[in-house]
């Protein structure tokens, strides 16, 4: 594991300063910012951005929560405060296209934003990845992963919620060559359990957690490697795997990662 | 002349009460509120064809799938047959529509091996409801009542294809020198016994006639009004992507005056509860969805939540629905009231709260229903009029006021992943 440097990521305020507009805002995320594992995706996500030299920013200490989760949870009022603070800002910057990494702020900002006053064009980073790989900008020579197998964990926000299903399975093929797909799979995907606000409150009463039910499937597939897309999903997958003791011979990755890792970043 | 006579008053009774019926419900939707504009008809119309008239959510599960596709595309031609055997009845005369030409032949002849194929696979059905232990028809929701209700209508349709081809095996033994359509069924079952059957028009006739008007106006009181409902409510369906979830307009006012104490208060703004707790409160299309839900639980089947134990089923919510509106809409429409409620006497805090939103349930609704959306008008409801959340909800909500982020985080060190 090499040592984390600082990675030069250009605020919005300052670049706007500087005079310059940048073509995309990349939307970090609470659990981009904040949750120790998924730091590492926004880390390598904004690594990908600067190697491909792509112009553009972050919000930094401006931006805030979308308010999915309190909208899941029924707090419409504490969601549309957050979302009318956030159109603020974004119309203030006259941001136009905006990258997200999690399929949650992706889902909210491109669906629930604009019948409050925020029309951007969302682009999802699997969906960025994709298209830099098929255009020929991402360049992938190297596989980090030889002999490895992987399969793909779709997070409903991202497949049932807005139908992006190949985008992540074509960055994976990318490198593993194939994905190999779980029987719930595509819009027949289950959900790890943290999506609808679940990831903040405690589990109801069952036989079991949804993670390990999903755990469970992913080892029956017998791969080295899980992909996932979704912050929440990560966080679940990874417990569900730490409870299975199954860190050594099954990890969870995120797409960002894989490329990260292919590129050498 | 006596036929036409009786038929005609065995049609008006059959009106009359679905009038009744129809009247009963067009009380209950009234008591409803707003669901969204429907608008875009031709984006509606081709997702009509393609989830309706082409079944494709129905294929989801092939084997089973085939054969619900196969019964439904039957009911529709056999469904041209009905409505002329209706005219031959009130007009007193036979076959009205073979002027038609091959079209006719086309629809009879489809429509008479399309009753064989209804009859197995009715009997299938049936054996499968009775025999095979299937997880998606279990659940509390499924009382022996609902149970009942199911094989009855398999009964129902099962009968009327059997009366179906009697009659049309009458018709062919009574015109042995030639008669109007094609079947292939039934001619070929006539040859095969050599008998007179030509006793069974009449009998076939009335017994088919009856068993539709009978069914007719079972239907309004089954699960099985389905077969009425789903096709509009696949056209009226929310076309929105599934984790759309609405904007609560009431709560912009709200947030807009808050944000800008110079801004207009409207006193003319409706002041409505927030969110869902009876049926007054869900949209036309959320008691729409109830009426049209045939219990078949392929939602139930693939929600997260059931799978793993947990009290949630996404087929109970629209099946108590309805119940709750059977029983409380009549009470309202007089004016009265039962101190009970949709939300804790019907569904419990516990099973709204065990959604996780995913979707699955919407996904493989065949007829889209949108259950996530109504649970979480629930959940707006326990929140924001009572305030009773489960306690880690209430943690990121403070949260997200505070620190703008769910968690317990400064929004000072929002850039510290990129150190």
């Amino acid at each position: 594991m090499t040592i984390e440097t600082k990675i030069d990521v250009p605020v919005m305020a300052d670049v706007v300063a500087k005079g310059k507009k940048p073509e995309y805002l990349y939307w970090v995320g609470c659990a981009g910012a904040f949750d120790d594992r998924y730091q590492k995706v926004a880390r390598a996500f904004a690594k990908i951005l600067n190697y491909l030299g792509v112009s553009y920013a972050v919000l930094g200490t401006e931006e805030s929560c979308t308010g999915d989760p309190a909208k899941r949870a029924g707090n419409e009022m504490i969601f549309q405060m957050q979302a009318m603070q956030n159109i603020e800002i974004l119309n203030g910057y006259g941001v136009k296209k905006i990258i997200c990494t999690c399929p949650h702020c992706y889902n909210t900002l491109k669906n629930e934003y604009p019948d409050l006053g925020g029309k951007y064009e969302l682009i999802n980073y699997t969906v960025f990845l994709d298209e830099m790989i098929r255009t020929g900008k991402l360049k992938l020579e190297n596989n980090p992963f030889k002999g490895e197998s992987i399969t793909y964990h779709d997070p409903c926000y991202l497949g049932r919620g807005n139908g992006i299903y190949d985008a992540p399975r074509n960055v994976i093929k990318a490198i593993f060559g194939e994905v190999k797909e779980m029987k719930r799979a595509r819009s027949y995907g289950l959900c790890c359990g943290a999506g609808g606000a679940q990831m903040f409150k405690e589990a109801e009463k069952g036989d079991k957690e949804v993670n390990m039910e999903r755990t469970e499937e992913i080892i029956e597939r017998k791969v080295d490697k899980v992909a996932s897309a979704c912050p929440f999903c990560m966080t679940m997958l990874t417990d569900g795997i730490k409870l299975k003791n199954k860190e050594a011979e099954l990890q969870n990755l995120d797409i960002a990662e894989i490329i990260e890792k292919a590129l050498n970043l | 002349m006596i036929k036409q006579i009786l038929f005609i008053i065995t049609l008006l009774i059959t009106f009359g009460v679905f009038a009744y019926s129809v009247k009963r419900l067009w009380g209950f939707f009234r008591l409803t509120k707003p669901a969204y504009p429907i608008k875009n008809i031709g984006a509606r119309i081709s997702h009509t064809l393609n989830i309706a008239f082409g079944q494709t959510k129905i294929f989801r599960k092939p084997v089973i799938g085939l054969m619900h596709a196969l019964v439904f595309w039957g009911f529709l031609v056999i469904t041209l047959g009905s409505i002329e055997m209706v005219v031959d009845g009130v007009s007193g005369q036979d076959r009205l529509f073979a002027s038609t030409g091959w079209f006719y032949d086309i629809v009879i002849a489809s429509g008479d091996v399309f009753a064989l194929l209804i009859i197995v696979f009715i009997k299938l059905f049936i054996l499968r409801r009775m025999f095979l232990k299937i997880k998606r028809f279990a659940g509390v929701e499924m009382t022996p009542k609902a149970n009942w209700d199911a094989l009855l209508s398999l009964y129902f349709i099962g009968f009327l294809m059997v009366s179906l081809i009697c009659f049309n095996m009458g018709y062919i033994s009574n015109h042995p020198n030639g008669y109007e359509g094609v079947y292939p069924v039934s001619a070929f079952l006539v040859n095969l016994f050599g008998w007179d059957f030509g006793w069974l028009q009449e009998l076939g006739w009335w017994v088919h006639i009856l068993l539709i008007f009978i069914f007719a106006n079972y239907l309004p009181y089954s699960k099985h009004f389905h077969v009425f409902l789903s096709i509009p409510n696949v056209f009226l369906a929310n076309l929105e992507p599934l984790t759309k979830y609405p904007n609560l307009d009431s709560i912009t006012r709200e947030v807009k005056l808050m944000l800008d104490p110079e801004a207009a208060y409207d006193e003319n703004a409706e002041v409505a509860r927030f969110g869902v707790k009876d049926v007054e409160d869900v949209s036309w299309k959320n008691y729409m969805d109830s009426l049209s839900c045939t219990q078949c639980g392929r939602c139930t089947d693939v929600c997260p939540a059931n799978i793993t134990g947990k009290l949630l089923s996404p087929r109970k919510i629209f099946v108590d629905l309805r119940k709750r509106m059977d029983e409380k809409g009549p009470l309202v429409i007089a004016g009265k009231d039962d101190k009970k409620s949709l939300l804790r006497d019907y569904i419990s805090e516990e099973e709204i709260w065990a959604c996780t939103s995913c979707n699955a349930c919407a996904q493989e609704c065949p007829i889209d229903i949108s259950h996530p959306n109504l649970i979480m008008d629930m959940r707006r409801y326990l929140v924001m009029e009572e305030a009773t959340a489960p306690a880690g909800l209430n943690v990121m909500f403070a949260n997200i006021e505070n620190n703008g982020a769910p968690w317990q985080f400064s929004p000072e060190d929002r850039m510290k992943w990129a150190e």
